[in-house]
């Protein structure tokens, strides 16, 4: 009996935690998306939504994540590949993870001066003959250095689960006479299917609602879902409409996460 | 094992990190630059890192932004580890799963739906926003990735070792502070080191949820981006750069000590 009592006594900060900070919150954002910038009860705002304007955002949204996703995915694999190969993995690892932990302010910060007007990319450019080139506030500039910033994310997990392969696996598919392609295809890939999930979840979602980026590297000619949030909560102080839009991003989040989450089965 | 990989896979290793690290070098390199731009370098100075440590404004933001995220890491280390503690002990299958979705929602939410979501939470409370919202709200996204990172040495943990220590006529509470605590100090600390990183990485939760009166790092720096390059901000990144790789160098001795060594009581 007294068992329960401590049991309980120990959880309840983290009960509180739980009540306050992930399910309030969660059904504020509902509430608010059924009012209008007045504070009148309407469903105006879902009507909004569905209007040309702001699925053409959606769509554009989904379509830069899904660029980011995938570009980092086709790097991220190979590098994390190779990686396993290499002596003190777990090093080079770690040298792989630290400029995910260096503020990823300064490192867009970095870029402005990288992709600037006279910036080095722009020399570059010159000393190559193609000639200088506006490249910031470009869809480029804004894919480019998004995936710079999520393409570690997208390493770690991939990295894993080919650690965790077991390696007689590749020498049975080559006694088997698999050549290198099919054992990749048939054998490796397969087995990794969860890492490659996951580093796709870590990232689109976040690309899905980045607005620091768009802001400083496109110079707001992307706009995403993630910066409809921000204006409509910071400078049209339109709470409701900005709530509807995080209705969306929420449900799409809980979709992706069902299909990209996956149970542990044994090999 | 070296061997296997060729001159192309190292080419390809090497300009991965090239990329990655370049941005980083970049700004430590114009630091130093007389010049006062991010290109063209003119002379060597240290003038912009005497301007920092005058800037009395910026320092205090320094402080502030190191205030909160120990703060907020003390704080979301002791409610995650009992909260990990609570999940370990749920007997019922579904209730753990239950604890640990609601568990993973702020990790896998974006930014900004939790910047958002917190902003209308404060706002209904009546919490005046400023310090001790960003504190809230830094400790409430912390908590769920210390869980994460105690719960697994909580499974390690043999359950036979409780039981010895009940059967020696250990009380519940030495039980938990003379077997369970040290058992899992590893975890502990390295939850408080992530929790520390999400903390002095976090832009977008405090740009919503951060008054007029108080600024930390990030949203600072995002100020300054906005207006423009100055090499303050370079300077700035190069004593961060270094600060991170100091946390870094602990975190990885942290995590040597994690790894399995039997069990037994660590030290």
């Amino acid at each position: 009996m007294n068992n329960k009592i401590t049991q309980n006594l120990y959880l309840l900060p983290y009960a509180l935690w739980i009540v306050l900070f992930v399910i309030a919150p969660l059904l504020l954002v509902l509430y608010y998306s059924f009012f209008d910038i007045e504070g009148h009860f309407s469903l105006m705002n879902y009507m909004n939504f569905f209007t040309p304007v702001y699925m053409k955002m959606a769509f554009s949204s989904f379509w830069y994540a899904f660029l980011i996703t995938f570009i980092s995915l086709i790097f991220a694999y190979p590098t994390a590949y190779l990686l396993t190969k290499t002596r003190h993995k777990q090093l080079w690892l770690l040298l792989i993870i630290v400029p995910s932990w260096i503020n990823l302010l300064l490192k867009a910060y970095a870029f402005l001066g990288i992709f600037g007007t006279k910036g080095i990319a722009n020399s570059f450019l010159e000393a190559i003959g193609v000639g200088s080139k506006q490249i910031l506030f470009t869809d480029f500039s804004f894919i480019f250095v998004s995936v710079y910033i999520f393409i570690p994310f997208m390493i770690l997990p991939i990295f894993n689960s080919l650690n965790e392969m077991n390696p007689s696996l590749l020498d049975a598919a080559n006694d088997l006479g698999a050549s290198k392609w099919t054992t990749f295809r048939r054998v490796i890939f397969p087995l990794t299917i969860n890492g490659v999930k996951s580093g796709c979840q870590v990232v689109f979602i976040p690309a899905l609602s980045l607005f620091m980026l768009t802001r400083l590297i496109a110079g707001n000619r992307v706009i995403t879902l993630g910066t409809a949030i921000e204006q409509h909560f910071l400078v049209t102080r339109d709470w409701g409409m900005g709530s509807t839009i995080a209705v969306f991003l929420i449900i799409i989040m809980f979709l992706i996460m069902s299909v990209t989450g996956n149970r542990k089965r044994g090999v | 094992m070296d061997n296997k990989i060729n001159p192309m896979s190292r080419i390809f290793l090497a300009l991965i990190f090239l990329i990655l690290y370049a941005p980083i070098f970049f700004l430590v390199f114009y630091s130093f630059n007389s010049g006062g731009t991010m290109y063209g370098f003119k002379s060597f100075t240290l003038d912009w890192y005497k301007e920092l440590f005058q800037d009395s404004r910026l320092l205090i933001i320094v402080m502030n932004t190191l205030v909160i995220a120990l703060l907020s890491s003390l704080f979301a280390t002791i409610i995650g580890v009992f909260g990990a503690l609570g999940i370990h002990s749920m007997k019922k299958r579904q209730t753990k799963n239950t604890l640990l979705s609601l568990n993973n929602v702020l990790i896998v939410s974006p930014d900004v739906i939790i910047g958002a979501s917190f902003l209308i939470l404060f706002t209904m409370a009546g919490i005046k926003l400023g310090m001790f919202s960003v504190l809230l709200s830094h400790i409430a996204f912390s908590i769920p990735i210390v869980v994460l990172m105690v719960l697994p040495k909580l499974s390690e943990m043999s359950p036979t070792l409780i039981d010895a220590a009940r059967d020696l006529g250990a009380s519940r509470w030495n039980v938990l502070a003379k077997v369970v605590l040290p058992y899992i100090t590893p975890g502990i600390f390295a939850g408080f080191f992530m929790a520390l990183t999400y903390s002095l990485d976090d832009f977008a939760v405090t740009f919503f949820v951060t008054g007029n009166g108080f600024t930390t790092l990030s949203v600072e720096i995002y100020s300054l981006a906005r207006r423009g390059i100055s090499l303050n901000v370079n300077a700035l990144s190069t004593l961060l750069f270094l600060f991170t790789l100091v946390l870094v160098v602990v975190y990885y001795f942290i995590s040597q000590r994690n790894k399995p060594n039997g069990w037994g009581v660590n030290k």
